[in-house]
């Protein structure tokens, strides 16, 4: 495979779902920003732990489990490589990206922030950037300010400086899920800097797509899942400066994330450890271990060159097939966005359209995909969102505006 | 498996396009209730005025949602407007047994397991309702054609605590 093209044809044999037919069509996954699908690569390193190396993990000494430690930490080491972390021990593998926001709601929330205390979100951001905060600013009594959302989907920075004067932490996603916005991580990372707030980083959407260097992206803490990047569900990662996840205390106790415990009370283990109480998802790591090779194998400049230019595509071809019947969300230059299309017609709702769509084998999300306060915004309250990833291709594309035709005239008002 | 044509049938179609008794009611008299389907955001809101003697002497639907959701609506509004209180939990009630709702089936969240402990009048006929019977064959829909009802015996309990 070369470096700067991807050829799909060769990475779809690798993902033996996508093979399968619905009632004699060819399946159309278009569902990725939700979850993605797995290479073989992935289930045969998965596999291989269960065959051939399975043990719990940093606890017993015989060689079964040093192996299966051994692979566990791995992954840690590949997926630090992956995101340009200083440090693997900056790697702290969670349930979910979910899991990793609330740790630093909880855990660097309830050491830093106090009432009068301020935290900056989006109104772009995904519930889990949103409610973690809330809660954490229910029990601490602090205030959430929002960053607008202009019509063209962009965040309004206008009054960035005024938002964050005061304010502790700036929470934003570096990629919508919903408008597929590209967020100017570096500009906003550093403007919080200058303001003496910390960031915290929901790059779900973007490490699946793009290049990542947390360094460069200057935040305080990034948090990503695995199930969204060709690996299993149950795995995300927090990556955080050395500095600030040394200061923190812990989030969940229990074994694992001690170095002693007494009658009267315990000490954390160092980090990532600290972090990491309870069997941690031992088979899970080394499969996002194996998912992030098998990106690296592509590279990720060549999975977002692929990306871009099927995100042309879609604009172009959804424009051309159905108009004005349908609206798209978000920003109207391909290259300022990801492969995530929000759709919607005026007259038909999203329910209902990707019930069509499952007839033509098109998998798409309806709804509002965790981000009520963002479609309040559009004045939406779902939509059909489209997203497509390394195993799309212009096929995918027509099948889509296909079913959608379909789905107008099926509901032809 | 399911065709198109078995969920959307005409009758469905047509109160979709044609919403019956949509709109507001001034409140109070009318009692308001909101219903929410967290996994698509479908919002419905449900206006019911009822007399002394319990009956359900105006009913209005707000919100938005879809095809499903809507007809379902639109159809529980024109069932159960004139009828008695009682009458329409038993209307309610036979149009989640034809959703396949049981006290061990989805939803669970109480009010279905209770609504379902009603005994059924066997006159309560459903009509047009039984065109969204198809619904059963696409289970993820069913949430989308019980909301509107469920939001409705929500209503008449907090008209009952009231």
């Amino acid at each position: 495979m070369s470096n700067d093209t991807i050829d799909v044809a060769a990475i779809r044999r690798d993902f033996p779902i996508l093979a399968q037919t619905q009632d004699d069509k060819r399946l159309v996954f278009l569902d990725s920003a939700a979850s993605s699908q797995h290479p073989q690569q992935v289930l045969d390193a998965m596999n291989d732990v269960y065959l051939n190396s399975y043990a719990n993990v940093h606890r017993g000494v015989y060689q079964l489990a040093e192996r299966a430690t051994s692979a566990y930490e791995n992954a840690r080491k590949s997926v630090a490589r992956f995101i340009g972390a200083p440090s693997a021990n900056e790697v702290i593998f969670t349930k979910n990206a979910t899991e990793a926001i609330n740790l630093v709601a909880q855990a660097w929330g309830r050491a830093n922030l106090g009432p009068g205390d301020a935290v900056v979100l989006t109104l772009m951001e995904h519930h889990a950037n949103i409610v973690p905060w809330q809660m954490m600013a229910a029990e601490i009594g602090f205030e959430i300010r929002w960053i607008e959302v202009t019509d063209d989907g962009q965040l309004d920075l206008s009054n960035l400086d005024q938002l964050l004067d005061g304010a502790k932490v700036l929470a934003f996603t570096a990629m919508s899920n919903v408008l597929g916005t590209v967020n100017p991580v570096e500009r906003l990372t550093a403007a919080a800097k200058a303001a003496g707030a910390i960031t915290v980083v929901d790059a779900c959407q973007s490490v699946p797509h793009f290049p990542t260097n947390v360094v460069e992206m200057g935040a305080d803490f990034v948090a990503f899942s695995g199930h969204k990047m060709l690996g299993p569900s149950g795995i995300g990662v927090l990556w955080g400066r050395m500095e600030m996840l040394d200061a923190m205390p812990p989030f969940l106790g229990g074994g694992g994330m001690i170095v002693n415990v007494t009658r009267d009370g315990f000490s954390a283990d160092a980090v990532p450890g600290k972090f990491e109480a309870g069997t941690p998802p031992i088979v899970e790591a080394v499969g996002l271990g194996a998912a992030v090779e098998y990106l690296e194998n592509i590279g990720m400049e060549a999975v977002r060159k692929h990306e871009v230019e099927l995100t042309a595509y879609t604009m172009r071809t959804l424009t051309e097939r159905l108009g004005d019947d349908l609206i798209l969300l978000g920003p109207s230059e391909p290259a300022a966005r990801g492969g995530v299309f929000s759709l919607a017609f005026a007259d038909v709702h999203a329910h209902d359209v990707s019930q069509v769509l499952d007839e033509h084998a098109v998998c798409i999300r309806p709804g509002h995909h965790c981000a009520k306060p963002l479609m309040k915004r559009f004045d939406m309250n779902a939509t059909a969102r489209a997203s497509v990833y390394i195993y799309n291709d212009t096929d995918d594309i027509d099948a889509l505006a296909d079913a959608l035709v379909a789905a107008r005239d099926f509901f032809a008002l | 498996m399911a065709g198109l044509e078995d969920l959307y049938r005409e009758i469905i179609l047509d109160h979709y396009r044609s919403p019956r008794n949509k709109g507001e009611l001034e409140t109070p008299p009318a009692h308001r209730t909101e219903g929410f389907n967290p996994l698509c955001g479908d919002e419905i809101v449900v206006y019911v005025d009822t007399d002394d003697d319990g009956n359900v002497n105006d009913i209005k639907i707000g919100g938005q949602g879809c095809s499903i959701s809507q007809s379902s609506a639109s159809m529980m509004s024109a069932a159960v407007k004139g009828k008695s209180v009682e009458e329409a939990r038993q209307i309610t009630s036979a149009f989640k047994r034809l959703m396949s709702i049981h006290e061990t089936s989805v939803g669970g969240d109480g009010s279905e397991a209770e609504a379902d402990d009603l005994e059924i009048d066997p006159d309560i006929k459903l009509g047009d309702l039984e065109a969204l019977q198809g619904v059963v064959k696409f289970p993820t829909r069913i949430k989308c054609a019980t909301l509107a009802w469920n939001t409705l015996n929500q209503a008449f309990d907090e008209i009952d605590e009231a």
